[in-house]
């Protein structure tokens, strides 16, 4: 069994109004150090085999046609065996 | 003359699906069926319409769900056939999901949900969705969207534009195309667009709400009406060449 990470945020060349309200929030906060702060999507999931190539396939896959739309998103994951 | 097959698709969480039977149905006074995103088929309309809501509560993105409904392969089919689909508001964007539109409709700028009559200039007025419309018309009819900011990359832009793919623009009462006018960021104040093949239409406001007489504004009828008109000839066109071919 392997378990995928999946991050999908906006593109960098993409205005983020959520993480720009969030930055805001975060200096009213009194951390004036922080910036460019990004919101994203956090997806994970299972997969039934024991091939990191058949897994890693997978989550690519799924990312490309679903979990993210590659015209304003970008996605990286990452793929672990699970202790059984 | 035949009344037009009009289908309008209802997937789980559609909620203009019943304005848009009622217009098509009662405004319009043509053959208007509700197809739920389960079936397989969309039988024998002439007409789909995607209508706007929250399918499939918007979860992952915008239409990322709808657009795998079964009843989804079909329409797509028939868009390639050449069949008239029109997508409103959430229909729009899954129209971009399903990959029959190019682009995708991003969070609005504001990050707040819109919902107002506001100002279309009619861009392309010889297409089968406005040919009811001048060239230059400016149309007054609601938007009610939180994710209706277009956005495409700077060559698919430039291509919309050369083919005059760009149906409608928010523009002020004037017909003027300013920032002040463009509600959620939308590039090139981008309302409404349509494919390279001319037979499918997205767009962020609702024609169905701005149809039915009782509630002031009918700008909306004149999209119904263009594309019941090119049903309605494209049928007399096939009829014709049937006659000639038995004479």
């Amino acid at each position: 069994m392997y378990h995928s990470k999946v991050f999908v945020t906006l593109k960098k060349s993409i205005l983020d109004p959520q993480g720009k309200a969030v930055e805001q929030g975060i200096h009213s906060l009194g951390f004036d150090a922080v910036g460019d702060v990004r919101i994203g999507k956090y997806i994970e999931m299972d997969m039934d085999t024991n091939s990191r190539e058949d897994a890693e396939r997978m989550t690519k896959e799924i990312s490309d046609k679903l979990l993210a739309n590659l015209v304003m998103e970008s996605y990286s994951f990452t793929t672990e065996p699970v202790k059984e | 003359m035949v009344k037009v097959k009009i289908g309008v698709i209802v997937f789980p969480g559609s909620n203009c699906d019943h304005d848009a039977h009622y217009v098509a149905e009662t405004i319009m006074g043509q053959d208007a069926r509700l197809i739920w995103h389960k079936e397989g088929s969309i039988g024998d309309v002439d007409v789909v319409v995607l209508p706007g809501g929250f399918s499939y509560g918007d979860y992952l993105r915008c239409g990322a769900i709808a657009r795998f409904s079964p009843v989804m392969k079909d329409v797509v089919r028939f868009a390639h056939n050449g069949g008239l689909v029109i997508g409103i508001c959430n229909g729009f964007q899954v129209l971009t999901e399903a990959g029959l539109l190019p682009g995708v409709l991003l969070r609005n700028k504001s990050l707040l949900f819109i919902c107002k009559y506001l100002h279309l200039r009619v861009e392309n007025a010889h297409t089968k969705f406005t040919h009811r419309c001048e060239s230059g018309e400016i149309l007054e009819i609601p938007i009610a969207h939180g994710e209706g900011n277009y956005f495409t990359d700077p060559e698919t832009l430039k291509q919309l534009e050369d083919d005059q793919r760009i149906v409608f623009r928010y523009c002020d009462r004037s017909g003027k195309v300013t920032d002040d006018a463009n509600p959620n960021g939308s590039l090139s104040n981008i309302a409404g667009i349509i494919n390279k093949t001319g037979n499918v239409l997205g767009m962020m406001p609702h024609p169905e709400r701005a149809s039915d007489p009782v509630l002031k504004h009918t700008d909306g009828r004149k999209i119904f009406e263009s594309m019941i008109q090119s049903v309605n000839s494209q049928l007399q066109r096939a009829e014709s060449l049937v006659a000639e071919r038995s004479l």
